[in-house]
């Protein structure tokens, strides 16, 4: 994924998106929620000028009216009061005080954590820790114990809630704060002489009110529920005033013979609180940066295959353990497509190491990935090609055929040991599931095997190592495991992706090495998807160079190493410092490789070659042949000597 | 690991401290002259008199703190004036009652609460997901003590299958089955809050988990998808939603308050709104105090299965 242009084309692709208000109204969820929300608040508003008969005014004669009673439509209570009337003007009361308490903790929280933020050191810690005091309170417990002080209430119920609230905000605004006041542009203001408070007021607030807001509309229908639950209680609101908690606490003591007049306003609270929270979720996904990049879809277990159109039944070729042809993998995001491989064609034999050769961003790692349907989805799909595993079509087995062949009979080593391997198991657990995945054994003979796998990529007293964490392990050795669970099943093929990027260069070439001796012992036939051409020369038979999603030359190691023929080859091997040879131009190749949702008509690497003529930049430009197995993708090729370009 | 829980003992014993000097403050903030505000404006003069010899106002405030917290460490929470008993007595055997009722609770949410939150994960954006999403946001919505009293309609009125109040065992008047009889509408009321928490922290740790490179790892290991959901992913979103089900202890035993009074449960929630309204406040202080410090041990225990979980914590 990282390896892909898609990840540096985000911003252009959110352009292309709606705005907040129209992800908001798109929700229909929160559309709903808003709308009833906004139908509650107006009917409390205007309480006052409705035609609603006088909520506090007692009538015996007439108490306990069922529902759709005439002149009550919702009946009456125990003392013969209107519950319609009493319903509306208790919404009233209950999001006026919800509402308060909201706005009271947000400030004095955000306050807090705005001051603590800022400030760290001690001034940090000593309200943090007063922080981490009041929350060490089971938060209800806290309430009640502050409304035992203050004495029952509606107003001694709302600063109760409103002050155990004050911890969340102080928090979340607190760590955002934190990062916020180490970035540079509060340097700035800083260096331009603006004092803490317009600092803090007039740089940072502006950057934490999202955080707030979000807080807010995640707490404000809590606080609601939680200031009627101290009513139902007694606690809240004291009679003849009322709110909806307290209507559902008088209403429970006569709950058998007449449940609507503590249903009813249970009912109320429900509705606001969830038409609040449906709304309030709303502004947090439209809020939530997160959820907006996508960063929280969940890839499933196998790349999504939507090859258009029936091939013309391609063919294996013979005498080929892997053979890709044709391989095209889209991203699709917002709208846009790119097109991370455009039209691959790779053939791997037994016992040979291809090199797949490029910068990052050309789509090499997505390559790897597809053979066995790694690349995640969503976004990611296999648009068109094949890949065949002897005389099987990976794209057309089924879901389990693939499982069973993972690992088994192809086997991946990735870039980074410390990520792929899983922090919470040990060494010898990651191993052992390997080989069980796909041999029958049982515990003790899967742990020899693993025992002997970590003796075969030279891990010293393998015994011990089983027991160990990865994160135990230097990055070398983790690696090591890594190679050694590729091994577990030996696998025809390994593919390995970048497995010494993350690593110092003496272990690297030890890792080589080590990956050398096991390819000649075993006739494992490997991929190596390097940006190095000084790890493709240690290793590779033959090479593949990438640009842009294809493949612009291929050919045997030396002879390209010695005589590049495509001009974007000899940038690549330019790139490559050569021991002795201290006073060599070291040159990045300028420019940035084209956005895989754009790309240019003609030659991808036109815009970036010194070599490119008009007739480069349009058309579909060949793979043509050069014989003794070299071809390339170029209408100017370097002659071999021509070196410099 | 035995070091590491006895270094996260130690460090609880500041905040034990901690919890005394607040619910201490918060008794010494009572407005006006505590002895009055206990027994209300009517009392004798004489009651008042004795009231705060026995209290010990007549002394500095950490004079005050230092005798309590002796008292303290001796089992001595003073005696309730309503109930005319040791007021640790009855704390101990009403918060038996409530830690009954809220483990239970805690063992629900926590088994559906990630049960849901893994279903929705794996199939986000699906039906499952939209349906435990949109049921999620129920539960959080709905105000508890309305649901219990819609369950006591249901179950204990109309089908007759539970009863409503009450809790009969503890004081030996049923056996086991009697007590789960009249466990499961509270119990199941006060989980319903928690659940939800759960089930939505547990969808977004396993959504996370999901997209990390060794979820990869175990995929083009062969292993089959169940094994990497349940294996693999569940046991990083573990570590993450273990914290907060440590939270939700609190938020159940707090909970607890509204079920016990809908219900009758004889627990501590229902003893504290009893005395907060006839101004025990002896009685709230012991409660608050007992309930706090088995929160903060709570936790402790959430700490320690957390680091039990990752060895990368140790």
């Amino acid at each position: 994924m990282a390896d892909t242009t898609f990840a540096s084309a985000k911003p252009k692709a959110r352009r292309g998106r709606p705005g907040r208000a129209a992800l908001l109204f798109a929700n229909t969820l929160a559309t709903g929620g808003l709308v009833v929300l906004v139908l509650i608040a107006l009917i409390a508003l205007a309480a006052p000028i409705l035609p609603l008969a006088d909520p506090d005014v007692t009538a015996p004669v007439d108490r306990l009216m069922p529902v759709f009673s005439a002149g009550h439509p919702l009946g009456t209570d125990h003392l013969g009061r209107d519950i319609l009337s009493r319903l509306i003007w208790g919404t009233r009361v209950s999001l006026a005080v919800g509402l308060s308490a909201t706005f009271i903790a947000a400030f004095f929280g955000s306050l807090l954590g705005l001051v603590a933020g800022y400030a760290g050191g001690r001034t940090d810690s000593f309200v943090m820790r007063g922080i981490d005091m009041v929350m060490a309170f089971p938060y209800i417990l806290l309430a009640l114990a502050i409304v035992a002080v203050l004495g029952p209430g509606l107003i001694n119920a709302l600063y109760a809630i409103a002050l155990v609230n004050i911890p969340f905000f102080a928090r979340n605004i607190r760590g955002i704060t934190l990062g916020l006041s180490r970035r540079e542009f509060v340097d700035a203001a800083r260096l331009s002489g603006k004092t803490p408070a317009q600092i803090l007021f007039l740089e940072i607030l502006p950057n934490v009110l999202p955080v707030i807001v979000i807080t807010m509309s995640t707490t404000v229908g809590w606080m609601i529920l939680e200031t009627a639950g101290l009513s139902f209680l007694g606690l809240g609101a004291q009679p003849p005033q009322a709110d909806l908690g307290s209507m559902l606490g008088e209403g429970r003591k006569i709950l058998f013979t007449s449940p609507h007049v503590s249903v009813i306003p249970g009912l109320m609270i429900f509705a606001l609180v969830m038409s609040i929270n449906l709304f309030g979720d709303g502004i947090r996904d439209v809020l939530d940066p997160r959820l907006r990049s996508g960063a929280l879809t969940r890839p499933v277990a196998r790349t999504a295959i939507m090859r258009d159109g029936p091939a013309e039944a391609p063919v294996p070729a013979a005498g080929a353990v892997l053979d890709v042809q044709g391989l095209r993998t889209e991203f699709h995001v917002g709208g846009s497509v790119y097109k991370a491989v455009g039209g691959i064609d790779l053939v791997l034999k037994k016992g040979e190491c291809l090199g797949l050769v490029g910068e990052s961003g050309s789509g090499k790692s997505v390559t790897a990935m597809s053979v066995m349907g790694l690349v995640p989805t969503p976004p990611g799909r296999i648009a068109g090609g094949a890949a065949f595993l002897g005389e099987e079509d990976l794209f057309a087995v089924s879901n389990e055929r693939i499982r069973q062949l993972r690992g088994a009979v192809v086997a991946y080593v990735f870039q980074d040991p410390l990520s792929t391997l899983h922090p919470l198991f040990t060494v010898g657990d990651q191993l052992t599931e390997a080989i069980r995945a796909h041999q029958r054994m049982t515990g003790s003979q899967a742990k020899k095997r693993a025992i002997d796998l970590l003796d075969l990529v030279r891990i010293p007293n393998p015994a011990e190592r089983l027991n160990v964490f990865p994160h135990e392990l230097s990055g070398g050795m983790r690696q090591r495991v890594c190679i050694a669970m590729a091994l577990a099943n030996d696998a025809r093929v390994l593919i390995a992706d970048e497995p010494t990027t993350a690593l110092d260069v003496t272990v690297q070439s030890q890792i080589l090495a080590l990956m050398n001796r096991l390819r000649q012992e075993r006739e494992t036939a490997i991929l190596f998807i390097t940006h190095d051409f000084g790890v493709v020369s240690a290793i590779c038979d033959r090479v593949a160079v990438m640009y842009a999603g294809r493949i612009v030359e291929t050919g045997p190691t030396e002879a390209i190493l010695s005589a590049p023929a495509h001009p974007y080859t000899a940038k690549l091997i330019q790139c490559v410092p050569v021991l002795g040879e201290p006073e060599r131009r070291l040159d990045a190749i300028a420019g940035r490789p084209p956005l895989v949702d754009n790309l240019p008509d003609g030659c991808a690497f036109a815009p970036r070659c010194p070599r490119a003529q008009a007739d480069c930049r349009s058309g579909d430009i060949a793979m043509s042949d050069a014989g003794d197995g070299r071809a390339v993708r170029c209408l100017y090729p370097l002659a071999a000597g021509e070196a410099d370009v | 690991m035995a070091a590491y829980i006895a270094k996260r003992l130690i460090a609880a014993i500041p905040v034990l401290f901690g919890l005394t000097i607040i619910v201490f403050l918060i008794m010494a903030m009572i407005p006006g002259d505590p002895a009055t505000a206990i027994l209300g404006s009517y009392a004798t003069p004489e009651n008042v008199a004795r009231l705060n010899r026995d209290l010990g106002l007549d002394r500095s405030l950490p004079e005050q703190y230092f005798i309590w917290l002796g008292n303290l460490f001796q089992g001595d929470l003073g005696r309730s004036y309503t109930l005319n008993r040791p007021v640790l007595d009855e704390v101990l055997e009403r918060f038996s009652a409530t830690l009954i009722l809220a483990g239970t609770s805690l063992i629900l949410c926590s088994i559906f609460g990630l049960l849901a939150g893994i279903a929705s994960a794996v199939r986000q954006y699906g039906w499952t997901d939209k349906i435990v999403t949109l049921l999620v946001l129920i539960g959080i919505s709905t105000p508890s003590f309305w649901l219990g009293l819609l369950l006591i309609l249901g179950f204990a009125v109309n089908l007759r299958l539970f009863p409503a109040s009450g809790m009969y065992a503890i004081y030996g008047g049923g056996d086991l089955l009697d007590l789960l009889h009249h466990l499961a509408l509270p119990a199941l009321t006060l989980s319903v809050v928690a659940t939800g928490v759960i089930a939505r922290l547990t969808r977004t740790a396993m959504l996370e988990v999901l997209r990390q490179d060794y979820v990869r790892t175990a995929r083009a290991k062969g292993l089959t998808e169940s094994r990497v959901i349940f294996r693999h992913a569940f046991k990083s979103a573990l570590v993450s939603v273990i914290p907060v089900i440590g939270i939700q202890a609190g938020f159940v035993i707090g909970g607890a308050v509204y079920i016990e009074t809908v219900f009758q449960w004889p627990g501590i929630g229902s003893m504290l709104v009893k005395a907060i309204s006839t101004r025990d406040l002896l009685l709230v202080q012991g409660g608050v105090l007992v309930v706090a410090a088995a929160y903060v041990l709570f936790n402790l225990v959430a700490d320690v299965v957390q680091t039990l979980l990752d060895p990368r914590l140790r």
